[in-house]
């Protein structure tokens, strides 16, 4: 366990000490709710409409953004190689790497929705229930990335296939976190937004640490 | 019973070899082209000329011996797919990865042809070309799908390492498909009532079944042939690459 929380400590260290990256996907996350007005325009009903899709696309365009940095980085300096000799079982390390990677991303841009949420002029209870919404969607879009972050570690120009490779499987995510903002069924889609996650947070690191196998011999 | 002790060649052993596979598969080829062949010309013969028009759509009935059996290979090429990548994964077949990564293309045309041919059967009967309904939305999904892993098969120069790797995103797309299907389905439902589909239904007499049928069993043949034909070519590139290698490390020595 120790050796658990020390990987989720030192990831989130050295994300602290190289700096910016939480603060640039935070900073792309509010800028797509900026740029999204300009696109259909100004009228703050239709936004506000609008505005639970809109905080689900640019949660998720998010996601995809900082993909990269879960295992690069880890596989350029050779830690990755180290992480298969540990102590710690593979898919606990991943496991790890998954928390503080949701730590990094996911929790600033759940922080940063309220600003989101009054530029597109979103009622209190439609906020709250984004937050919600965010707070149980964002491990599964976690889990998805990791996934696509370990089959693709061992491409170098491996990119943009994550992103590609993923989309068609967030597809469940992205319609039950809208739906648990707005619609006519906000609890069933709560209830089966949690279910995903705790499905997804429960397979991805095995079959993550499967591919980072395969991917390395 | 006679006792043998040589080493021999079973049956399983004879599928996995790649070389065995070309000499068994080259006397499958031809009954596979011929039968999709002749399935194609009765087929298409009940479907076009011994069936009768449907009472509602007319003529336009007939685009389902081509669209029903497309949408039945979409699912069913993945499910090849997903037991080539279980061969892959569990018994590391060396045959399993040539057939999965030969199935993604097929299955991706047979996606697309599926929805292409929905698209134009769908004007004169609904009244447009698309619709976000829940069948319509997944099968593009799963287009979506099949081409993420083309791509992924084309981003990889080992194609060894890319088939342990795709193997798992295979296995991992098989289950989240019905998991998709499901989200989909709740999501339709939720946003518009179903209130295009209502030609459909398990109303379907034996005239129209048996050309229906028939097309299906002739498009699986046409699959099943492609298929081979593909793995061959691919097991023939892979040769052909490794020949290169060797003589470039030849005239480099």
């Amino acid at each position: 366990m120790t050796a658990f929380l020390a990987l989720i400590v030192r990831d989130l260290r050295l994300a602290i000490r190289i700096g910016g990256e939480a603060l640039t996907l935070v900073l792309f996350f509010v800028m797509i709710g900026v740029v999204v007005p300009f696109a259909i325009g100004p009228d703050s009903a239709q936004l506000g409409r609008l505005a639970p899709g809109i905080v689900w696309i640019a949660a998720f365009l998010s996601m995809l953004l900082g993909l990269d940095r879960l295992f690069r980085a880890d596989d350029e300096d050779g830690s990755l190689r180290l992480f298969r000799h540990a102590a710690l079982p593979l898919p606990a390390l991943v496991g790890a790497k998954m928390i503080a990677h949701w730590l990094l991303t996911a929790l600033p841009v759940i922080l940063a929705s309220p600003i989101l949420a009054v530029m597109l002029s979103m009622s209190m209870t439609d906020w709250l229930r984004a937050m919600l919404s965010l707070l149980l969607g964002t491990p599964a879009l976690v889990a998805f990335g990791t996934l696509g972050a370990a089959v693709t570690v061992s491409l170098k120009r491996g990119g943009l296939i994550a992103p590609v490779l993923i989309l068609p499987l967030c597809v469940p995510v992205l319609i039950f976190g809208v739906g648990a903002i707005t619609g006519l069924g906000t609890a069933q889609a709560t209830v089966f937004l949690a279910a995903i996650s705790l499905v997804t947070c429960a397979f991805s690191p095995l079959f993550a640490a499967l591919a980072l196998r395969a991917g390395e011999d | 019973m006679s006792v043998d002790a040589a080493p021999k060649a079973n049956w399983f052993s004879r599928l996995a070899h790649p070389g065995q596979f070309l000499v068994w598969s080259r006397y499958l080829l031809f009954p596979l082209g011929v039968g999709a062949l002749a399935m194609f010309a009765v087929g298409l013969w009940f479907a076009l000329y011994n069936s009768p028009p449907d009472y509602q759509m007319g003529d336009t009935v007939r685009l389902m011996y081509v669209h029903v059996p497309n949408a039945w290979l979409s699912q069913m090429v993945y499910g090849v797919m997903a037991v080539a990548a279980l061969g892959t994964l569990v018994w590391r077949h060396p045959l399993a990865d040539v057939a999965a990564k030969a199935a993604a293309p097929l299955g991706a045309t047979f996606t697309a042809l599926a929805l292409y041919s929905g698209a134009l059967w769908g004007r004169p009967t609904w009244g447009t070309f698309w619709e976000w309904d829940g069948r319509m939305t997944s099968t593009l999904v799963m287009l979506l799908i099949y081409l993420g892993i083309i791509a992924l098969w084309r981003a990889f120069d080992d194609q060894l390492k890319a088939g342990r790797i795709i193997a798992i995103v295979t296995l991992v797309g098989a289950l989240n498909i019905p998991i998709i299907k499901f989200s989909v389905d709740w999501w339709q439902t939720l946003h518009q009532p179903s209130s295009v589909i209502t030609a459909e239904g398990p109303r379907m007499p034996g005239s129209i079944l048996t050309p229906l049928l028939l097309m299906t069993l002739a498009f699986s043949l046409l699959f099943f042939f492609l298929h081979f034909v593909s793995m061959r070519t691919e097991i023939l590139r892979r040769r052909a690459h490794s020949l290169e290698r060797q003589a470039a490390l030849g005239s480099g020595a």
